[in-house]
């Protein structure tokens, strides 16, 4: 039981960073009609963020040590130390917390620049070619962040207080059972909170209407005299804007490299496959199923039965489920038939 | 998106012949025009036929069918490590080896191809994308008896290599090399093997684009669905066309495994197969001779580029003034040695954003424009089988 509870959380936070740019390329394609191979690229990008934004904060000095006295010893000390005593390293503690603010903006901005520069000029072109030129420009995009960063992972920890790990088992009343890291947790609850956040953003408020509207015939709402394409470039800010954050807060899970989107990207094309290209609940449906399954079948029960299965099963569901359902989970009639 | 096949002198048997001739005598003598461009040496020359030969097979499939595949690396490491097996069972002899590359990879190719064919599109592209995700997954973890996981398979002093065994010839006591019936396969003996099999392949995929076949799928690749309603069953060409291709990569992965014996998983990633996408694209889909210049100038690039340092970049800007010159090897600096990927995504975006059909398509418009400025009327090779 115990086991299979936390198998289960495992899953849902990977799932969630699935979820997370999965809805985005789903809102870049049901609006824009284009595949966005850059979307991994935007992830890397947040993560990025918050690397920079710790870096940013960790600007230091070098002061002399006073405490060694044989040689002329020197420390590092943060300029926010100096000028703010422990209110600065409380600052710098929260520096994952803090690029999370500051991602929203940046990662609009570059959302729009993409969009306006790039994107537009394909929005008739084959999908083929937009493939192409979006996996073109992931490679630019991760290429000058290894070229500034360098190519090692660089590690961004979460602040001090949720560093440590929930006895959820306490809860089943099976204490020590469950042993959760709070950090995770708090990915699950952030990730459904801007899922949440953006299904009510397209439900509730009128420009979510005329973007509804707009995926479901762009031309009719064009003849009402609402100028839809501005609109679909804002929603394009919006999905980079919610890639970025999965990124920002992915970071302290795991430390950012520069190829850490492709990754995530091959895996989320997979999830929007399975989801059925175009349909939103899909995409969130099958990132938070796929990210589950893969916990199971990285059960050491599991993988005695059937060998490497922890390595193949997204792909493998991937395959069986577009056998059987060929639009996805959930996919509409007449999106990307073939 | 691009122009159906065909060579730069018209589509006729007679044309077909001289530019096969023409090509098969740039192949043979490209060490000597290549050490012109710092090219001429055997290691680059191979990789540029192995490639050469991976590129056409996947514009068999791409460039005329128009299915985009996102996993065609799968095969040539399929190739490369079946070669690699051969190499130890059987004997050092690189004629079995790619045999047994080219079978093992179509029979992959078959399954793969029999799933992923049910579906087109997008769909196929992630569907050949998982089953090379899944290849190269299990290569590196459950396989590892078979694939030599992470170190790679590599040949051994020890192995039974049987053929040897029975002519008494066996050497287990220094590394074996691969061979041709004697003839070791390192240097420029290996290239000009490699370098008759691209021509050989070159060969085939001319006839492929100019027979019937051919023309199916082109036609499936203009319009499927209006073949499916004229009563044709698509499905069987397309399965061919994919297995064909798939015979291509094997065979380019017996090469390179013949070429330096070892095979690792890392072919097979998922970015070994953008990359044989790019070389198609940029030299031109659906041309005969595209796909060969796209791999000979992206591994001619990878090259020279990797090669370049702060220390060369200061020589060539040594005619700036100091300062400016640090800024410039600062800006070039990105682009070469580590950062030659950047200069590739840069080209490459350059060429699908403002000319999707490649360096052919190149050539093709400055043709245009000379026969203008001629002012001759008479009708354009271009255009005509455009």
């Amino acid at each position: 039981m115990d086991a299979f509870v936390l198998q289960m959380l495992n899953g849902l936070d990977k799932g969630g960073a699935y979820a997370l740019i999965a809805l985005g390329l789903t809102l870049i394609f049901g609006t824009l009609g284009v595949v966005n191979f850059a979307h991994g690229a935007l992830f890397m990008l947040g993560a990025f963020c918050a690397v920079t934004i710790q870096k940013l904060l960790t600007l230091s000095k070098k002061v002399k040590d006073e405490s060694i006295t044989f040689f002329d010893a020197y420390k590092e000390i943060p300029y926010l130390e100096t000028w703010f005593g422990d209110t600065g390293l409380v600052i710098i503690d929260y520096a994952v917390p803090i690029s999370l603010l500051a991602a929203i903006p940046i990662m609009l901005i570059i959302g729009l620049i993409m969009e306006r520069g790039l994107i537009r000029f394909f929005y008739n072109r084959s999908h083929a070619e937009q493939i192409l030129v979006t996996f073109g420009l992931a490679i630019v995009l991760q290429e000058l962040v290894k070229a500034i960063y360098g190519a090692n992972p660089i590690p961004t920890p979460a602040p001090e207080v949720v560093a440590g790990s929930a006895d959820l088992g306490i809860l089943f009343g099976v204490p020590g059972t469950i042993v959760y890291p709070y950090w995770r947790l708090i990915y699950l609850f952030f990730s459904l909170a801007v899922i949440g956040g953006v299904f009510a953003f397209l439900q509730f408020t009128t420009f979510g209407m005329v973007v509804r509207a707009g995926m479901q015939d762009r031309e009719t709402v064009g003849l009402l005299g609402i100028h839809v394409e501005r609109r679909f470039t804002i929603v394009f800010g919006i999905a980079a804007v919610v890639a970025g954050l999965a990124g920002v807060m992915y970071t302290p899970i795991l430390p950012p490299d520069y190829h850490i989107g492709m990754e995530f990207l091959v895996l989320s094309f997979v999830v929007v496959v399975v989801g059925g290209m175009g349909s939103l609940p899909g995409a969130v449906l099958a990132g938070f199923l796929l990210g589950i399954l893969q916990s199971f079948a990285s059960m050491n029960e599991v993988k005695s039965i059937i060998p490497g299965i922890d390595q193949i099963i997204i792909y493998l569901i991937a395959v069986i489920v577009l056998q059987v359902r060929p639009r996805g989970l959930l996919g509409r009639k007449g999106v990307m038939e073939g | 998106m691009a122009a159906a096949p065909t060579s730069a002198f018209g589509t006729s048997r007679r044309s077909d012949l001289i530019f096969l001739v023409l090509f098969a005598a740039a192949v043979l003598t490209a060490p000597l025009w290549a050490s012109l461009i710092g090219a001429g040496y055997p290691d680059l020359l191979q990789k540029w036929a192995i490639y050469g030969l991976f590129a056409i097979g996947f514009n068999i499939l791409f460039g005329l069918t128009g299915y985009l595949s996102f996993g065609h690396a799968a095969f040539l490491g399929v190739g490369s490590y079946t070669a690699v097996w051969s190499f130890k069972l059987l004997g050092m002899n690189v004629l079995p080896a790619v045999f047994f590359a080219m079978i093992t990879a179509a029979v992959f190719a078959l399954a793969i191809g029999y799933i992923s064919l049910r579906r087109s599109g997008i769909y196929f592209s992630i569907l050949t994308l998982a089953f090379a995700q899944m290849s190269y997954n299990l290569a590196y973890s459950v396989l590892t008896p078979i694939t030599n996981g992470e170190t790679g398979l590599t040949v051994l002093p020890s192995d039974p290599r049987i053929l040897e065994q029975l002519a008494g010839v066996r050497d287990t006591v220094s590394t074996p090399t691969t061979s041709l019936f004697g003839l070791e396969m390192t240097g420029y003996p290996g290239f000009y093997f490699c370098a008759v099999v691209l021509i050989i392949g070159f060969f085939v995929a001319m006839k492929i684009a100019r027979s019937p076949f051919g023309t199916m799928l082109k036609a499936i690749k203009s319009n499927q669905t209006r073949m499916n309603y004229t009563g044709f069953n698509t499905r069987p060409y397309t399965l061919a066309a994919f297995i064909i291709s798939g015979m291509y990569a094997g065979l380019a992965g017996a090469l390179l495994a013949s070429t330096d014996p070892l095979a690792g998983a890392e072919r097979m990633q998922w970015t070994a197969s953008g990359e044989v996408v790019l070389m198609t694209i940029l030299g031109g889909a659906g041309t005969l001779l595209g796909p060969v210049l796209g791999a000979a100038v992206i591994k001619y690039f990878e090259n020279i580029f990797s090669a370049f340092n702060d220390q060369v970049l200061m020589e060539m800007f040594n005619w700036l003034p100091e300062t400016l010159q640090e800024a410039a090897v600062a800006v070039a600096g990105l682009f070469v040695g580590e950062g030659w990927h950047l200069t590739l995504g840069v080209v490459f975006m350059l060429i699908v954003i403002f000319l999707p059909g490649g360096i052919m398509e190149g050539i093709r418009r400055v043709q245009k424009l000379f026969r203008r400025s001629d002012g001759a009327s008479r009708t354009d090779t271009a255009s005509e089988s455009a």
